[in-house]
């Protein structure tokens, strides 16, 4: 094992023994994988693709652009026009923030299907909400840079909310502003914290991976497996072969998304210079905090509403104590499976709703949808886990010794889609 | 029960891409706009050079004299990809307009000709200044236009082509117009176009539709200068991407066959 590795080279052997990076790329390269990992467990390494991508490209945006009201816009657009291949650079951040987090969405989702979150990976679910809380904040305040009309007033509604909290509402949303109205140090600030956060974020994905390290990938039976064994492959080549072909696919939509459709999954108001005197018909945030927005706005009121939106993020961060079913795996747990489900067009819902005005119909499905959504976690989940009736688990993923026929095959299925 | 792992694959990948198009169809209750046969759509798509051409000869003809282009220069229109104008039909474009330079070594601010590297001349010195000009309403700048408005290109087109007699018993205000595809059915534009209002130095005839197809493409490059390259060299990246991916697919299974067949 990696552990009691010693390099080959007398140099290397030096090198190691001061600075240990060897045994770590050894401990990389060898890390036992669990073999019949589907292709929902990709998502990881894509997300870590978009994470680099978004740096190196924001890094070079940030060359060009000037973080100034009156010059923000044009500079957009001169990186747009005059800068060599600008365009291309700008459109693979502007969409790639897009696909990171089509990317985490399914990947959240994978953990809560598969049971990723429960012990002994608490941290690493908590830590992944971390990070899903600060690209949040990343891709709200890099929206607000380009100084469209939906960056103004979508960053005029966002920082508007802290107004609700009683006493400080109003000293808070003035420190943030630096002023009196979203403005020039609200976008200078925005800048120069939007630059920051992806590097907050690089951090915690390290310790992420590392926590990820300590009990190892969890897998689609959701089983505690023997490492290594027959039920496990060394990291490389099997696992990196397999997440570079995931990659790839994902790229290729990708760059249908840059080269094809580069503005579809924007507004187009945006490419309207912010004016402070005209306010759009519609605020709409970007697609994928709708689901937040959706909540925010069932509640009539608006310190209710900001205590809700922050609730429906935080309630996910105990979720390995609110689930408290022994069994892993959705796979084996079929009243789990179905509300699973549920929750998934739930959210759908709310998104769909958080893009529509919020009144008649809408607010009537954004308001039961919100409900719903809390309903899963605080009652049905801790309920659930303590009364279903699970089925039995293979005791490894090699040898169903435990499952009857049905379980066998599924197991086959897994593994076939290696 | 055995394939409910392809089964729910296909689910959830179906909804991610409801998702997409729900938020595409946030309909608001708007006539559809017309649709046109832009050569510029799909993955292979590129601007007609001439039509280019003709486009900002209706630009700077009618257009101009209300609404800005503060994004372009006079060298813009002789780029590759542009309407492609040749060096010397930019300088003498250019030549046309007069701009404020300076100071020059007594101190004082004088005109000169433009010269290619200018930006396009505004028709008025400020906002103010043009909304004042329109009865209270503002021209927008035309550089960005086709993506600043939902629809794009073929709503730019609708709304040059949407002027129709108001129905009956709608009161409308003095330079307030009816127009189908515009917000409220009201623009306060009045319409630009009139047959034979530009004569083509290409001699196309200058109907309606076919000046507003002309200015429409013009917009749409202005708005999107690159587009041609983008579409070229996505055609190769992703043609690149697809070849890497079977091969590294291949490759996958070949490694794994190892694995599959320990059992
Ligand atoms: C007499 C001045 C004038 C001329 C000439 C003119 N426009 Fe306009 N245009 C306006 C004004 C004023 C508005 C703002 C209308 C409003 O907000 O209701 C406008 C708005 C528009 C809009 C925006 C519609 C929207 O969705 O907001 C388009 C598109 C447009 N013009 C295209 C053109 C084109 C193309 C030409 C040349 C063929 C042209 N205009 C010539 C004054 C003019
Ligand atoms: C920058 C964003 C993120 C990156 C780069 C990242 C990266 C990774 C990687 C490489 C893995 C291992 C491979 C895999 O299971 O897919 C992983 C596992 C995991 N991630 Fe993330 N992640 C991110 C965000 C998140 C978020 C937002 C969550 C949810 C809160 C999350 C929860 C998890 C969990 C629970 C696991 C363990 C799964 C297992 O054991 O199989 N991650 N992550």
């Amino acid at each position: 094992m990696s552990e009691n590795y010693v390099p080959s080279s007398k140099f290397g052997k030096w090198f190691n023994d001061r600075l240990p990076l060897l045994t770590l790329s050894k401990h990389l390269t060898d890390y036992p994988t669990p073999k019949n990992l589907n292709y929902w467990w990709t998502f990881g390494g894509i997300l870590t693709f978009c994470l680099i991508s978004q740096i190196i490209t924001g890094i070079v945006l940030g060359m060009h652009y000037v973080a100034h009201a009156d010059m923000a816009f044009n500079s957009i657009e001169h990186i747009m026009r005059d800068v060599n291949y600008g365009w291309l650079i700008r459109y693979i951040h502007s969409n790639g923030a897009s696909m990171f987090f089509l990317a985490v969405y399914i990947h959240i989702f994978r953990s809560l299907f598969y049971g990723s979150y429960k012990s002994p990976r608490e941290i690493i679910w908590i830590l992944g909400m971390l990070i899903y809380l600060l690209m949040m904040a990343t891709a709200f305040m890099g929206y607000v840079l380009p100084w469209g009309q939906m960056s103004f007033w979508g960053a005029t509604v966002i920082t508007n909310l802290f107004s609700a909290i009683p006493l400080v509402g109003e000293s808070i949303t003035n420190w943030l502003w630096g002023g009196f109205a979203v403005d020039n140090p609200t976008l200078t600030r925005f800048f120069s914290l939007h630059y920051l956060f992806p590097f907050l974020i690089l951090g915690l994905v390290v310790l992420h991976i590392w926590a990820l390290h300590v009990p190892g990938n969890n897998n689609p039976v959701g089983i505690d497996i023997k490492k290594p064994s027959k039920d496990t492959v060394p990291f490389h080549p099997y696992i990196t072969i397999k997440d570079l072909f995931a990659l790839l696919v994902f790229m290729i939509i990708f760059s249908g998304f840059i080269f094809f459709a580069p503005n579809i999954l924007g507004h187009s108001d945006n490419y309207i210079e912010a004016n402070p005197l005209v306010t759009p018909k519609h605020i709409v945030p970007e697609w994928y905090l709708l689901p937040f927005y959706a909540i925010l706005r069932s509640v009539p009121d608006k310190l209710g509403g900001v205590i809700l939106l922050f609730a429906s993020i935080f309630i996910l961060i105990a979720l390995p104590w609110l689930d408290s079913s022994k069994v892993r795996s959705a796979i084996f747990r079929p009243v789990y499976k179905i509300f699973f489900w549920i929750l998934v067009i739930d959210v759908l819902a709310l998104g769909y709703v958080g893009a529509m005005p919020a009144e008649g119909l809408y607010l009537l499905v954004a308001r039961v949808a919100t409900i719903y959504y809390f309903a899963h976690f605080l009652i049905i989940l801790p309920i659930l886990s303590r009364i279903e009736k699970t089925e039995p688990v293979p005791l490894s993923i090699t040898e169903p010794v435990l499952g009857g026929m049905p379980k066998t095959e599924m197991i086959r299925s897994d593994k076939k889609n290696v | 029960m055995c394939n409910t792992q392809t089964k729910s694959r296909t689910i959830f990948l179906s909804l991610i891409f409801l998702l997409f198009a729900f938020n595409q169809a946030q309909s608001e209750e708007k006539i559809k706009p017309l649709e046109v046969d832009w050569t510029f759509k799909g993955i292979t798509g590129k601007f007609d050079r001439a039509s280019l051409q003709r486009g900002y000869q209706v630009y700077t003809e009618v257009c101009a004299s209300c609404h800005s282009m503060n994004l372009l220069s006079y060298r813009n229109l002789g780029e590759k990809g542009g309407p492609e104008f040749s060096v010397d039909q930019v300088k003498a474009i250019a030549a046309n307009f007069e701009v404020e330079d300076g100071p020059n070594d007594e101190g004082d601010m004088f005109t000169r000709p433009a010269r290619p590297s200018d930006k396009f001349v505004s028709p008025y010195p400020n906002v103010q200044a043009a909304t004042a000009a329109n009865g209270g309403a503002y021209p927008p700048d035309m550089s960005v236009l086709v993506k600043a408005r939902k629809g794009g290109s073929d709503y730019i087109y609708s709304v040059l082509m949407g002027y129709e007699e108001p129905p009956q018993g709608l009161e409308l205000d003095d330079g307030v117009y009816y127009n189908k595809y515009m917000d409220g059915q009201k623009i306060k534009m009045s319409n630009p176009l009139s047959e034979g209002i530009v004569s083509y130095s290409d001699g196309t005839n200058a109907t309606v539709s076919q000046m507003a197809k002309d200015v429409t493409t013009f917009l749409t490059w202005s708005a999107e200068p690159h587009l041609e390259t983008r579409h070229k060299l996505g055609l190769k990246v992703i043609i690149f991407l697809i070849i890497f991916t079977i091969l590294v697919y291949l490759s996958m299974r070949r490694l794994w066959s190892r694995i599959d067949s320990e059992k």
